[in-house]
């Protein structure tokens, strides 16, 4: 790399960093010269698409990111909500999709460690993981390599620093044979008058380093996330991040030590594109300029550049802005947590970054234009191919048959062998833990307070009609959150789509998120963070580049103010078993389709934002005044595989009745309609009456009881059979 | 009952297990730095929780055998104190040698997080009282690292003598050392938990201190806590 140092700056090196030739002519006339070696360095991470978001901006900004309980959107490290009793949680989801394919199990644990970060750097304690987790074919050999990878790496490192991992969600398809998705979600809990924002200030305030050592890992790290991969993606295995999970879990403690006093002026972690982007971000933010001797910096390794310490991408790193008087106190905290701890700048009021380094000035650059003519792309857009038309529907197996497949398909099996590797229950605070109910409960500690959290997103519906999938993410999220009873709150989003520079790849994009906007704001679920992650492609060895699935994946949080409402998916005996919701039996896109005919045809069912709020509010309000007794949305492979999930969550079987409902029964039971929830009550009868009063359909399933599913034919399939069949797949593909 | 947790970096179960001995005790216990070189004066407990002490690196728990703290730990065992250790504390008390055995990574090689049965071996101690003698309780256990090991001779010994404290048993009591099914990390002779001689030490890989309340799952927990109470108060 030193031997690179030398190298020219020119247009050709920038090209080599990831810029064109008119972002390079943008820095030639922002700096008035050529820039230095390292200069240049800085403009293109700061300019790659990880960092800049430059083909995604001008549309995220038409995403809704108010309401009355947000604190904070996007544009701090997480997003924050109000939650009650003076207390905020602050959460944010990322991807870690590139690193999780080159080195799967650093790269999915680097990428917990890094949105813990971007939560606690707020001042939230953590208190709760989840992920959203995309995997290839699994006939594929690669694919069991890769989850292997993941999950240990998740779970490694998860489990170490004492966060729960509470909830997720895992598919697979084809598409992401060579392009997994690893999106990592964190939701910490914070006083709402100590929380902590990114923003520096105070010209000669100190800028202290703490954390780990920077190394030589990760230079380049979001350049690489922002371009396709090659035919030697794996040689790229030395731009992964290594991370320590022992140091995230010291640092964790150190800095809300820190936070519990008035020492603390800025803070931001060091994430994609280190130390340059949180200097820059920092002061940039605060509109003061930075001055950093990178001598100053804590080293693992020899004779590191400049250049190398600015863009590496070194794990469990904080940049804290203090009060000139705090220093030792602040020293005192981190020498007890055994962290390095090191002045190594100061505000100016030049408005300029400067970096020296061994008495050299290596970098200066002015941060206003570096950020203002920062590129924006609206690139070309071209509309997506449509699905081909569903063809005349014969059902070749009967109702029992698909059942027992779809429940052990990829898609549906259990994922017990996944979360079973996460502690689910560290903190002594989750309600309901994994598979337990549609969403994840964790009590707020001290409190009655509880949070519900989810991750979703139905890909293959999103490819179909990219505008409906990212609205149907967005009311699955606040479906499920419903289901438990809490009231939905905001969402956090991570939009992982192919490369940008495909027209039709774009215009998915676009759509996705004109749908989501319509659907967080018929629901009243803003946005308050995210992430996108573009260029999830897979190269061929003919040279053919095929995009994953759009996949905006969405992280919500809804509320409970009593903890103790919250319902899940056990049904006591004896009570009577009611869909509700509007049933018209549409199979287009869904699981039966794709498992039973071989078919990915159709378009995906309708949604109604109306008809889901209407729904949604009138669930919640049963399951609040105790009527609901357990509740599950209906989503992938319809109502039968829902009542058979509420079956095999508790001890109740369930009986169910002939539907009088006018359609093919595969149509009825396994048709993918939105906004329909399966519930248990006492009265079915009383359920009824409330629901036509409040316009919601409504109708009998049959009543819970017995040892296991008794399907409308008269046949019974025991509970053990179901459970059997769902729980083979993870097993079959990782432990043979 | 005046108790101690003793915190080192990178434990990460101090929070629930002084919520469940606050359940119990109605006061907060005092949290003990693993830099100390002294415990509270009066206590009737020592509790090492669980989590990654110093990352688990070298082998879970031996660093922390070696903390400045643990000089202490040891003057306190030699007094006749009370000892908990769970998950990670049961691992630094046997790298310590103040529980016999070892702790090696779970037979299928994977960190398990479910719920396990355990069997209550004898009632007589300070720790089960508020048992019966087999007695079968759920508890979750969340650990990489919990498959006991130790001498034949050792195992002779502690069967002899009865320290065995708890076993993975079905929900039902029937054990099995051989089926993955009920003794999920491999232990031998399904042992999820073992006693110092004198009684007053008692390390396990499972949680009781996380199933203290109804709200998140049971209380099958809890008459761990409400018998060291009973025993060393009353």
């Amino acid at each position: 790399m030193s031997a690179k140092a030398q190298r020219t700056v020119d247009e050709a090196l920038a090209r080599e960093f990831g810029l064109t030739a008119e972002e390079y002519g943008n820095v030639l006339s922002i700096m008035g010269r050529t820039p230095s070696f390292t200069e240049l360095g800085i403009f293109s991470v700061m300019w790659s698409e990880h960092c800049s978001y430059k083909s995604s901006r001008a549309y995220l900004k038409t995403l809704p990111t108010t309401a009355p309980w947000v604190i904070h959107g996007p544009g701090e490290n997480a997003g924050v909500v109000d939650i009650g009793n003076g207390l905020a949680a602050i959460f944010k989801m990322e991807s870690h999709n590139h690193p999780s394919f080159i080195e799967p199990y650093q790269g999915a644990a680097t990428g917990v460690g890094g949105i813990l970060r971007d939560v606690f750097t707020m001042g939230a304690r953590p208190v709760a993981n989840l992920n959203a987790l995309r995997f290839g074919d699994p006939n594929n050999p690669q694919t069991r390599r890769i989850v292997d990878g993941v999950v240990r790496g998740v779970g490694g490192y998860g489990n170490c620093v004492g966060v729960p991992t509470v909830g997720g969600e895992i598919n697979f398809h084809p598409a992401y044979d060579g392009n997994p998705l690893v999106n990592a979600m964190t939701v910490g809990v914070a006083r709402q008058d100590r929380i902590f924002l990114s923003a520096a200030a105070g010209v000669g305030n100190p800028v202290i380093y703490v954390g780990s050592k920077t190394g030589r890992d990760g230079i380049h790290g979001a350049t690489m996330s922002s371009s396709e991969f090659d035919e030697d993606a794996l040689a790229k295995r030395p731009t992964v991040q290594v991370g320590d999970p022992f140091v995230e879990k010291l640092l964790i403690e150190a800095c809300l030590e820190l936070m519990a006093t008035d020492a603390i002026v800025a803070i931001q972690d060091m994430g994609a594109a280190g130390l340059t982007s949180s200097a820059v971000e920092m002061a940039g933010k605060g509109g003061v300029g930075i001055d950093l001797d990178l001598d100053h910096v804590p080293q693992r390794e020899r004779g590191m550049t400049a250049y190398e310490m600015m863009l590496s991408e070194s794990q469990e790193r904080m940049l804290i802005v203090l009060r000139p008087d705090r220093t030792e106190q602040a020293r005192a905290i981190f020498d007890k947590w055994e962290l390095d701890f090191a002045v190594i700048g100061h505000l100016t009021d030049t408005g300029n970054i400067v970096i020296r380094h061994k008495g050299a000035v290596e970098a200066e650059i002015p941060l206003a234009p570096l950020a203002d003519q920062a590129p924006v792309y609206r690139r070309p857009t071209a509309p997506a191919q449509k699905p081909q038309p569903m063809e005349p529907i014969i059902d070749p197996v009967g109702v029992e048959q698909a059942l027992i497949r779809l429940i052990g398909c990829p898609d549906l099996a259990s994922r017990a062998w996944v979360y079973n590797q996460y502690d689910s229950t560290v903190g002594g605070q989750t309600v309901r833990r994994p598979g337990a109910a549609d969403a994840a409960i964790v009590k707020v500690e001290d409190t009655e307070i509880g949070l519900a959290l989810t991750t979703d997103c139905t890909p293959r519906y999103c490819r179909a009609n990219a505008k409906l999938g990212g609205a149907q993410a967005v009311a699955e999220a606040w479906r499920n959150i419903t289901a438990t009873g809490a009231r939905p709150l905001a969402v956090t989003d991570n939009l992982n789509f192919g490369s940008p520079e495909k027209p039709e790849v774009m215009g998915q994009f676009v759509d996705a998120i004109a749908g989501m906007g319509e659907a967080c704001r018929a629901l009243d679920f803003p946005v308050v963070s995210g992430n996108v992650s573009l260029y999830n492609e897979t190269r061929a060895p003919d040279g053919t580049s095929q995009s994953i699935l759009p996949t905006p994946a969405i992280g919500g949080l809804g509320v409970l103010e009593n903890v103790r409402q919250a319902v899940g998916l056990e049904m006591p005996d004896g009570c009577d078993v009611m869909l509700l919701g509007e049933t018209k039996g549409q199979l287009g896109q869904s699981i039966w389709l794709r498992e039973i005919l071989g078919a990915q045809d159709g378009e995906p069912p309708e949604l109604d934002l109306a008809a889901e709020r209407r729904n949604g509010d009138f669930v919640r309000g049963l399951i609040l005044d105790g009527t609901v007794i357990a509740c599950h949305d209906v989503a992938d492979g319809g109502v039968l595989v829902a009542v058979t999930e509420m079956v095999m969550a508790g001890q109740a079987g369930c009986v169910l009745d002939a539907p009088q409902s006018g359609m093919r029964p595969e149509a009825f039971w396994f048709g993918e309609d939105q906004s329909r929830y399966v519930v248990a009550v006492r009265d079915g009868q009383a359920l009824a009456t409330l629901a036509a009063q409040a316009g919601v359909p409504c109708r009998r399933l049959g009543r819970s009881g017995g040892e296991g599913l008794t399907l409308p034919s008269g046949s019974t399939i025991s509970k053990a059979r179901l459970l059997a069949v769902h729980s083979e797949f993870f097993p079959r593909l990782m432990d043979r | 009952m005046k108790a101690a947790i003793v915190v080192f970096p990178g434990t990460n179960r101090e929070r629930d297990m002084a919520i469940a001995l606050r359940s119990v005790t109605g006061q907060a216990p005092a949290m003990v730095w693993h830099r100390d070189t002294a415990l509270p004066a009066g206590l009737d407990l020592v509790v090492l929780p669980g989590g990654f002490s110093y990352g688990d690196y070298l082998r879970c728990g031996a660093m922390a055998a070696h903390a400045p703290i643990m000089a202490a730990i040891r003057e306190f065992a030699l007094k006749g104190g009370h000892i908990l250790g769970v998950c990670n504390g049961f691992q630094i008390l046997t790298e310590a040698q103040l529980l016999p055995g070892a702790l090696l990574r779970n037979a299928a090689l994977r960190f398990l997080s479910q719920d396990c049965f355990l069997r209550v071996e004898r009632n007589d101690t300070p720790f089960t009282r508020h048992w019966s003698k087999g007695d079968v309780y759920r508890t979750p256990m969340a650990h990489g690292d919990g498959n006991y090991i130790a001498e034949a001779e050792t195992i002779r010994m502690l069967e002899d003598t009865g320290r065995v404290a708890f076993r993975y048993v079905a929900e039902n009591g029937r054990l099995d050392a051989g089926d993955p099914q009920l003794n999920p990390n491999g232990s031998m002779n399904a042992i999820a938990g073992v006693f110092s001689e004198n009684l007053r030490i008692c390390g396990m890989m499972p949680h009781p201190e996380d199933l203290v309340d109804p709200l998140m799952g049971g209380e099958d927990g809890k008459p761990l806590f409400t018998g060291l109470v009973e025993a060393l108060v009353g």
